[in-house]
């Protein structure tokens, strides 16, 4: 296969590197961002539903409804009509600092719903056992419940990781850089397939080596399955 | 002592309220092993999570030594849940966790130091009889095993009070023997008072000293095991001792007699006699012995002719030789 003038200049001159760092590190800053607030998001929203060890509906009933709300938006909308907020919080709505934000704000009540929908998979009857044994509901949450669905946590962190990576391209429509936007600037607006293509595999690749890590290091966790 | 008094529990549902307990009054003294029976559905279930109030009662009281926990503040219940051992059916351990953190568990929550926790806990696995596997997972354990960590777990605290939801109802017949065994030997041995919850009459002839019977959310009959065993008053308890008792009635006429034999009484060749005796045939529909606390107890469920004279003589002769029967209608 032969490469275009345009790869063999952007290649010498760093940009694809640069491309792939960027995306990987805008990646995982939102990711890790997103959970420190979608982790105790979602761990209210499991404790207060209907069936939760503590039910509050009214509670539940609100953050389930912002986190929907959240949801629905398609995210190319929701990192547009971010951009004030981002430029509210981090003082520019240009650049990756702003994509950040947008990236965390879309990410947060999607990685909420993953761990709310891992704790509801522990066991009802472990619960009840440890209400037996005189255990609070905070000794169920850090006791039991998060170390009961680590390894069903590890894996939704898996796949949010690969989904926010998914967004992180679409930033480079309004200014975010990364794979995305060398993809778009280079392949697609001065039609270099081959561009477009590269830009595919690495992302690729990123996803494969992300997704590989995340659940070799699940499965090593889980005591569930037979030695 | 765990006093049960007018208790109720109603579930709301959508087509209206739902009674799962009505009027149960129970007094469980310590140092005994307790059974309710009841087929699914009864209740059962339920009334063993009102002792510890995994289900609060809708009414009525739950006191144990003396204190009321239906009047009790939240912190003040959690420190009497850690006196109150339970065991479950599907075991419920901490996948995540190896045997010995399993047993740690409840000494966790009672704050127990790390180290006193472990030396406690190696004695329970000793008790139970699994040193050996103090590391697995339970994913690695058979039911029985399982079962065998469960108990140790819930002896962590040191209970007075050992709570048992239909424990040996997921295990084969050779296993539920050994943890029964087990549960006998933790009351003779710890004194710990044990409250079996049980579908199976076998697990209440072979443990249990007394018996309630639940029927229709209310107990219907409660008594010594063998007082039971011997005259059940209630349709409920008859029909657990005399599986499909019902179904005989639609095929059959004729009389129909409960033979209950015990001890001495059941080694004698009764319904043999009886047959020469009476000089009538007999159609035996059940028969079924049973080992209660070391003593043999049999029943048989007998048909007789209907013949003029044959009723009166066969019950004197029943009379003479000491048997305990009633007619079943």
């Amino acid at each position: 296969m032969m490469f275009s003038d345009m790869f063999q200049k952007l290649w010498a001159s760093g940009i694809i590197q640069l491309g792939v760092w960027e995306t990987i590190y805008m990646t995982l800053i939102s990711t890790a961002v997103a959970y420190l607030i979608g982790l105790p998001l979602g761990l209210v929203l499991s404790v207060t539903g209907d069936g939760g060890i503590r039910p509050i509906p009214w509670l539940n009933r609100l953050l389930g409804f912002v986190v929907n709300i959240l949801r629905s938006i398609p995210f190319v909308i929701l990192m547009i009509a971010m951009l004030p907020v981002a430029k509210f919080i981090v003082g520019t709505s240009l650049g990756n600092k702003a994509v950040i934000v947008t990236l965390i704000i879309a990410a947060a009540p999607y990685v909420a719903r993953m761990i709310e929908s891992s704790i509801k998979e522990v066991d009802p009857g472990i619960i009840e056992a440890a209400q037996a044994m005189g255990s609070s509901n905070f000794q169920i949450v850090y006791k039991v419940l998060i170390p009961e669905a680590k390894p069903s946590l590890i894996t939704g962190a898996v796949i949010s990781t690969v989904t926010i990576l998914g967004y992180s391209a679409m930033a480079g429509t309004i200014g975010g850089t990364g794979l995305g936007q060398i993809a778009i600037t280079y392949g697609y607006q001065r039609s270099k397939t081959d561009i477009i293509w590269i830009c595919v595999v690495l992302t690729v690749l990123i996803v494969q080596i992300i997704q590989e890590i995340g659940m070799r290091i699940a499965h090593k966790t889980d005591k569930r399955v037979k030695q | 002592m765990i006093e049960i008094r007018g208790l109720n529990k109603i579930f709301p549902s959508k087509n209206g309220p739902i009674t799962a307990l009505r009027d149960i009054d129970l007094e469980i003294q310590d140092g005994e092993i307790f059974g309710i029976i009841g087929l699914s559905g009864a209740g059962k279930s339920t009334l063993v999570r009102c002792i510890n109030l995994l289900e609060r009662p809708t009414s009525g009281e739950v006191l144990v030594d003396g204190r009321s926990l239906t009047q009790m503040p939240q912190k003040e219940l959690l420190r009497v849940r850690q006196t109150i051992g339970m065991i479950f059916q599907s075991f419920n351990l901490l996948e995540q966790r190896t045997v010995l953190q399993n047993i740690c568990y409840p000494l966790e929550i009672a704050k127990v130091s790390k180290n006193q926790a472990i030396a406690r806990a190696k004695e329970l696995l000793e008790l139970v009889g699994l040193t050996d596997r103090m590391l697995s997972y339970p994913s690695q354990l058979s039911g029985g095993q399982k079962q065998r960590v469960a108990i140790a777990r819930a002896l962590a605290t040191s209970p007075k009070y050992l709570l048992c939801d239909e424990a040996t109802s997921a295990l084969d017949p050779n296993t539920t023997q050994s943890i029964l065994d087990l549960l006998k030997e933790i009351n003779t041995t710890m004194g710990v008072t044990i409250i079996v919850i049980t579908h199976e009459m076998r697990v209440i002839e072979q443990i249990c000293d007394r018996v309630a019977v639940i029927g229709e959310s209310r107990i219907a009959e409660i008594g010594d095991v063998r007082e039971v065993f011997r005259s059940p008053q209630s349709d409920v308890a008859r029909n657990l001792l005399l599986p499909h008792g019902k179904s005989y009635e639609t095929v059959t006429g004729g009389t129909r007699l409960r033979l209950v034999f015990e001890g001495e009484v059941s080694e004698r060749p009764i319904i043999a006699n009886l047959v020469l005796e009476c000089q009538t045939p007999v159609n035996i529909m059940f028969a079924d012995m049973r080992d209660i606390d070391g003593k043999a107890y049999g029943q048989t469920l007998l048909e007789l002719p209907d013949e003029p004279g044959l009723l009166e003589r066969a019950c004197a002769y029943l009379n003479a030789q000491g048997v305990h029967f009633t007619r079943e209608v």
